[in-house]
């Protein structure tokens, strides 16, 4: 198989240039593949999908119930990712999220930017990841957003744009882990020769940041990953991240407030638990403090919180700076808490709120992207120009009941790479979630990310739920030279 | 550990343990009616439906017992929550519920029998279902042998063990108990041919046949029952299955041997001791379906007494666990 029938279409390709040549750093992935014998990628293709299967690393899809596991597709192809690229990436990103957790302190302390009219207070005070019970709150080291993950977007004007910033509980990192594993076994020379960075320390670091989080004075710390149960999406990352790091994974029947401190049941009684990373939303992790009818929480863990008696990462609260309504703030936000220019560009955002903004997006329907700020997934939106007459009138209705809830983009020519279809390779649309750790010790930044791709042809919605794959996101090193991880020999033997 | 990891792990070792021995079951019957000219369906069907205990589900779905409404009902049948399928399925997703804590290699080999079942489910031709239940047996054994090598023999192991143990040794009373009675009075057969076929089947069922062979020799109905009840060191014997369950039963709690720390540990124990003294005239003069059916209630009871000891643990705490992490 070979990429000389491969057309970038006018879009801007990760690893074509305008003129069909591979970008820098990408020849040798492409050379490699162009001489495989026939059908030998398809071969390998099928054979990472069937260790999926084996694996397990399924999600489930809500509302589907016959087929309720999947595996995400993955296709072969990696992103390759430049290493000066990736650099700007990686100071754009710790410098938002720097700005973005003085913003969630700021919010629930002074409200300092509130009064200074930098943002509408209302904006904020009415926002949907706003908690009234965090006000006052102060989380160990001033650390709300401990584990980030970030979407960006690549142009057709070859820059990245932040799409949404994912300060709850951004899952993914799992496959990010996965994939590379998968790719390593696949391409073990290719991979070897490109001197990719390493993300297969994930784990520790989160393990690290993590306990770093325990209250004072507790020497050996335990710590717990809370997921909301088997019949949660991202079910299988949780149990991944707790094994990989080896901590125990719990459900909200396993936890327990005691003389106010938090407890695991356990098969020799009662054991104290100092640092949670829940993976569950702050609705529900405790019906004394949030939603009264919630089942899965645990009454009195936010007393025992604001006693410092445990840690949660993410803080109960983050919900607030990724509010899409927030988003289009952002700039602002970043100017006024460390005074520097954003280094990653926003995307120019209509705030239906504002007369002007809702008057144009009501006059281009057709040509912007239209975003419910309360929704995620990929669920309730509109994209313009893919959209019928019909839909746009059903969203210009919804707009003008409730302006404060819908913001609009223009519709971003979103980059492609190509993706292995049967016998050919044909251009996709993708984003890029990096995963951040922010902990006492500073931000970390895995280099690459999970690189989503949108596999109905045309198609710019990359969520998993709606249809989308991933692929390994290749960070090349910039001093060059043998990848970390290139020790690693593929399991079989083969060599590509 | 978690009480609710616990609590999985013993049961997902039981799930296994019966759907192999759900295998057992069919594929001897199987090769049994076979043997025997002329045996009408239901006389050697439906004693296998009993065997499993859910005979009254059976009636409702299906009525009178054939070869393949039996076979569908105990391999696949999705209503019978102990059928094979049912039984791979829920230890799966006990697996998967617990995957973080026991090995990778013990969570593929279990989402792998799965898939496997669930493709066999819709492709099996009955006409030759014999490499199925080998495979099903066959996928068992990998999983306690990948159990063994792969995972820390410590709380969770002996917690998995003491399971697939007692459910085991359940198992095991339940097919003498149905077969025997079954087998016993067909005074025709009596030192024919079809005797043998009939008992050598039962020993099969509990892939006894060989074993019994080397340490008895002959076919004799009550050293069969000797094999299967008393013996100490086949691993599919009551007895043994007890002794090991014990093993672990101390190993978990940290009790010496012959003492007990709770309810579920001094029932185990009498129960143990019973065997350990136990002789077969004693059975047979006792009764020896009261004897198999004291034996299950037992076994029942200590199932009964390790949820509430260890699975539903009360709200107090014990002084010690919380004083050793306060420090």
């Amino acid at each position: 198989m070979r990429f000389d029938g491969y057309d970038t279409e006018g879009f801007y390709d990760e690893l074509f240039d305008a003129q069909g040549n591979p970008h820098p750093g990408a020849d040798l992935l492409i050379k490699r593949i162009n001489g495989l014998p026939e059908s030998e990628l398809q071969r390998r293709q099928k054979a990472a999908e069937r260790a999926l299967l084996n694996l397990g690393i399924t999600f489930n899809v809500y509302g589907n119930e016959s087929q309720s596991e999947k595996i995400f597709p993955f296709d072969i192809v990696p992103r390759i990712v430049q290493a000066k690229e990736w650099e700007e990436m990686e100071r754009g990103l710790k410098q938002r999220i720097t700005a973005l957790n003085c913003f969630i302190d700021d919010v629930y302390n002074e409200q300092k930017i509130l009064k200074d009219g930098i943002i509408p207070a209302d904006l904020v005070l009415s926002a949907d990841g706003f908690r009234k019970p965090c006000i006052g709150l102060k989380p160990p080291g001033g650390i709300w957003c401990h584990i980030t993950g970030t979407d960006l977007v690549r142009a057709g004007d070859g820059k990245y744009y932040v799409l949404e910033d994912n300060l709850r509980c951004p899952s993914g990192v799992s496959y990010v882990l996965e994939n590379r594993l998968l790719m390593k076994r696949t391409f073990p020379m290719v991979f070897d020769a490109c001197s990719v960075q390493p993300v297969t320390d994930y784990p520790s670091r989160l393990l690290e940041m993590l306990q770093g989080l325990a209250p004072a004075g507790v020497r050996a710390p335990v710590v717990a990953v809370w997921t909301p149960g088997i019949y949660n999406s991202a079910y299988f990352e949780h149990s991944f991240l707790a094994q990989q790091m080896g901590v125990p994974l719990v459900e909200g029947g396993d936890l327990t407030v005691h003389q106010g401190e938090v407890m695991m049941r356990t098969t020799k009684g009662l054991e104290r638990v100092d640092v949670i990373y829940r993976r569950i939303d702050d609705d529900f992790i405790d019906p004394k403090a949030f939603r009264a009818d919630s089942m899965l929480g645990v009454p009195g863990l936010m007393k025992a919180y604001s006693k410092g008696k445990v840690a949660l990462a993410n803080a109960p609260g983050t919900g607030v700076a990724d509010d899409k309504a927030v988003y289009a703030y952002v700039p602002e936000i970043i100017r006024y808490y460390l005074d520097e220019e954003p280094i990653l560009n926003n995307v120019p955002t209509y705030a239906c709120w504002r007369e002007d903004d809702c008057k144009y997006v009501l006059e281009n329907l057709d040509k912007l992207v239209v975003k419910a700020v309360n929704e995620s997934g990929g669920y309730g939106m509109l994209v313009g120009p893919h959209s019928t007459k019909e839909e746009q009138a059903e969203f210009a209705k919804r707009i003008k009941a409730s302006p404060r809830t819908y913001i609009a983009q223009p519709t971003l020519a979103l980059s492609r790479v190509p993706v292995l279809m049967d016998d050919h390779f044909e251009g996709r649309h993708v984003d890029l979630r990096p995963y951040i750790l922010y902990g006492k010790e500073g931000i970390y930044v895995l280099p690459g990310g999970l690189t989503r791709v949108a596999l109905k042809k045309g198609s710019l919605v990359v969520n998993s739920s709606q249809g989308g794959g991933s692929k390994d996101t290749w960070v090349l090193d910039a001093e060059g030279g043998a990848s970390p991880e290139s020790s690693m020999q593929s399991q079989n033997g083969e060599v590509l | 550990m978690l009480s609710r990891v616990a609590n999985s792990i013993y049961w997902l070792n039981r799930y296994v343990e019966r759907a192999e021995n759900v295998a057992r079951f069919i594929d001897a019957n199987y090769h049994m009616t076979l043997d025997i000219p002329d045996s009408d369906d239901a006389d050697q069907w439906q004693p296998l439906i009993n065997t499993t205990g859910d005979h009254e589900l059976f009636k409702k779905l299906y009525g009178v017992a054939n070869r393949e409404n039996a076979i569908e009902f105990l391999a696949f049948d999705r209503n019978n929550p102990n059928s094979i399928y049912s039984c791979v399925r829920a230890a799966r997703e006990n697996g998967r519920s617990v995957r973080e804590y026991i090995s990778s290699e013990m969570w593929e080999q279990l989402n792998t029998f799965y898939l496997m079942i669930n493709t066999a489910a819709k492709e099996v031709s009955m006409d030759l279902p014999h490499q199925f239940f080998v495979d099903i047996m066959n996928a068992s054994h990998a999983f306690i042998g990948i159990t063994d090598s792969t995972m820390n023999h410590g709380e969770g192991w002996h917690f998995g063990r003491m399971g697939r143990m007692l459910e085991r040794a359940d198992k095991t009373t339940r097919l003498l108990d149905v077969k025997y009675f079954i087998l016993l009075p067909s005074v025709d057969y009596v030192g024919s041919a079809y005797d043998n076929i009939l008992w050598g089947a039962l020993l099969r069922s509990a892939s006894a046949f060989e074993m019994y062979r080397k340490r008895h020799g002959r076919i004799d109905p009550k050293k069969i029952v000797d094999f299967l009840l008393l013996d100490a060191n086949f691993p599919r014997a009551v007895h043994h299955c007890i002794v090991t369950a014990m093993i672990s039963m101390n190993n978990i709690t940290g009790s010496p041997r012959g003492t007990y720390a709770n309810k579920a540990e001094q029932s185990l124990g009498r129960l143990l001791s019973e065997f350990n003294f136990a002789s077969l005239e004693d059975i047979f003069k006792h009764g020896l379906h009261e004897y198999l059916d004291n034996t299950q209630t037992r076994i029942n009871t200590v199932g009964a007494e390790i949820h509430e000891v260890f699975f539903s643990p009360k709200l107090v705490e014990s002084p010690k666990a919380v004083k050793t992490i306060v420090e």
